[in-house]
């Protein structure tokens, strides 16, 4: 019996039984719908948290200032005022793995351009800023040196911002005001493209910030809320966050424990990747269990059908039909209920996974879902595998059946 | 007598033991028969005669317990479930008493069906060549619960022809069909069996339909009783 016929034959008895066989399908459809729609949203977060970190770059390295421990009571890693702007020019200086290093002070505030204004948070930086942290100028100039010397009052606008203050376009020139001072827009900088996680900020000179702040150490250092150190490879950023530590032990006279800390975003990305994975595994394998109980619930639907037609079995078997060839014909039968549940279930998933994305964010901003060719792939086997799977016992029972037994049955 | 050479079917010594638990049923007890060439031949007996074990036998559905069969001078009582099957297909024609035609299905299609398992071309051709013979090509695309007794029973005989036999084995085929159709059904037995040369055995206990073959062999008891020719 050829392929062709074979499968003509199972779908003339399939569509015999229109109502069984599409609530058989639904169960494989639910399964793999499942299983698609989850791997696919797991999948999309982990991208876009992979291109957040990513458009930040892999080779930074953050120093941020340790908790205080006052009388017993530890505060929030951060809360320590210990970093100063010296510390990151002796980073600067004696690490010699980096590429730049960038010093930085920020806080919330109320920024108000004309009519519109926003609350962002402000950033006081030096020009190695941009380059660190991988921004690119879309219109203007970034903060300067001289501005940083001179504390200028100017100011360039993340892309997220610019469209928030001036909805109408031409930011450059265009003045500012924050915390009741006037700034000059010098600059606009590009999007990151992560969804607006790092488009929505103010950069001034970082001086300049630090008199807003009124940042100054009991000693008269400039005070920073933390450093971004760029390495000229992500290979070199054990090596490198070693010897800031060593740099930083020296200068803060740490005996003990550190009063900073030094991150990378590495660390960061394989915690989230590990966190995705074991997140997709979980909801993957109780999508496994739904479409294990569609299997079943196909090797049920055979066993009734092979019953239902001992008869027809015990014909086939008398005008020729061998053992294969009922064995072929039953698991057929099986294979395009499970193909057909599978391929539907990949579109039920799609539909799943658009659905997620578009409810996900409130601010309007989707969360992407990533339906790759190897979930499909995955879908598709494992669907004909089902069907393999649970059609072998009842077509081998059919197959095995004593024609003339077959026959007499009524 | 009968010379091996042109006989069909020749049966030596055979029997049929079925085992019911511990307790040995002898069906058939040794049994010794050759059907010719061309022979209609008509198998009678009572019901527990052993009959349709016969007739199960001679048609490779089942094995005999001891003894030869020879079909077509292939000895065939030690073949596998497959290899019977192919010979089922390609060398016998059946026709039930309940016509055994598949449901749901056109009856075009149900004479065809010999013809899917031994992988033939032209099949749809073939079909309907075979629906002719017997009659029926203007019901071809109807479905098989949709036409009548004698009809039915009529595309069971076009799809026992289709893969040109040895032997049609016809058990009980007037068994569900009133007088008129039945001697429809026969006059096709006869037309095929007398112009084209069909080997025919017919399972049968009604005299009526017997007296259609040339010769009947009354089984009793597991035993061939007696042989009957009819000078025809």
């Amino acid at each position: 019996m050829n392929p062709v016929e074979a499968l003509k034959m199972a779908l003339r008895a399939l569509t015999s039984n229109k109502l069984r066989s599409s609530l058989t399908v639904l169960g494989i459809v639910i399964g793999v719908g499942a299983v698609i729609g989850l791997m696919s949203i797991g999948a999309g977060i982990q991208k876009t948290i992979t291109e957040q970190v990513q458009s930040v770059g892999t080779n930074l390295i953050f120093v941020r200032p340790g908790a205080v421990n006052q009388q017993g009571v530890r505060s929030a890693q951060g809360s320590a005022a210990t970093l100063t702007l010296q510390d990151a020019q002796a980073i600067a200086a004696r690490v010699p793995e980096v590429v730049a290093v960038a010093p930085q002070v920020s806080f919330g505030g109320p920024v108000v351009a004309g009519s519109q204004n926003t609350f962002t948070q402000i950033n006081g930086v030096t020009p190695e800023y941009f380059e660190a942290l991988n921004y690119a100028v879309a219109d203007g100039d970034a903060i300067s040196q001289s501005n940083v010397d001179a504390r200028s009052r100017v100011a360039v606008l993340g892309s997220l911002t610019t469209q928030t203050l001036f909805p109408d376009g031409d930011a450059v020139g265009q003045s500012i005001s924050l915390s009741r001072m006037r700034f000059r827009v010098i600059g606009v900088l590009e999007s990151k493209g992560s969804g607006g996680t790092g488009d929505d900020l103010v950069a001034v000179p970082l001086t300049t910030a630090s008199q807003l702040q009124r940042g100054l150490t009991a000693s008269g250092q400039t005070r920073v809320q933390n450093i971004n150190v760029k390495v000229g490879d992500a290979s070199q950023i054990a090596a490198a966050k070693e010897a800031i530590a060593v740099v930083l032990r020296d200068r803060h006279n740490v005996i003990g424990e550190d009063d900073f800390t030094v991150t990378s975003l590495d660390d960061l990305l394989k915690a989230f990747t590990q966190v995705t994975q074991i997140m997709s595994i979980f909801l993957g394998s109780i999508a496994g269990i739904s479409l294990l109980v569609g299997g079943i619930g196909i090797m049920n639907i055979m066993l009734v059908s092979v019953t239902e037609r001992i008869r027809e079995i015990g014909i086939r078997k008398a005008v020729g039909a061998k053992r294969r060839d009922i064995l072929a014909q039953f698991l057929f039968e099986s294979v395009v209920l499970s193909l057909s549940g599978g391929v539907l279930g990949i579109a039920v998933g799609w539909l799943m996974s658009k659905g997620f994305s578009s409810f996900s964010s409130p601010t309007g901003q989707t969360t992407p879902v990533l339906i790759t060719p190897d979930i499909i792939i995955l879908a598709v086997s494992v669907a004909a595998g089902i069907g393999l799977f649970f059609g072998i016992y009842p077509a081998s029972r059919a197959a095995k059946l004593d024609p003339i037994q077959a026959l007499r049955y009524e | 007598m009968i010379t091996t050479r042109t006989a069909v079917i020749q049966v030596e010594n055979i029997t049929k033991v079925y085992r019911m638990g511990n307790i040995e049923v002898p069906v058939l007890k040794g049994v010794s028969l050759a059907i010719r060439q061309g022979e209609m031949v008509a198998i009678m007996g009572p019901s527990g005669s052993g009959k349709s074990t016969l007739m199960n036998i001679l048609g490779c559905l089942d094995r005999p317990t001891s003894g030869v069969y020879r079909l077509d001078g292939m000895e065939v009582n030690r073949l596998s479930d497959d290899q019977l099957a192919e010979i089922r297909n390609r060398k016998i024609g059946f026709v039930f008493q309940s016509f055994n035609l598949l449901p749901r299905t056109t009856a075009v299609a149900n004479v065809e069906l010999p013809l899917l398992y031994s992988g033939s071309k032209d099949k749809r051709k073939r079909a309907l060549e075979a629906m002719a013979r017997v009659g029926l090509a203007h019901r071809a695309h109807h479905h098989t619960n949709e036409i009548s007794g004698g009809e039915q029973q009529r595309v069971a005989i076009a799809r026992s022809l289709i893969n040109n036999p040895s032997i049609i084995i016809a058990d009980e085929p007037t068994g569900n069909l009133d007088t008129r159709t039945s001697e429809e059904i026969m006059a096709i037995f006869d037309e095929l069996n007398r112009k084209e040369g069909i080997t025919i055995v017919l399972v049968t206990h009604e005299t009526d339909i017997a007296r259609h073959a040339r010769r009947i062999i009354h089984l009793r008891d597991g035993l061939i009783q007696r042989e009957e020719g009819l000078g025809r």
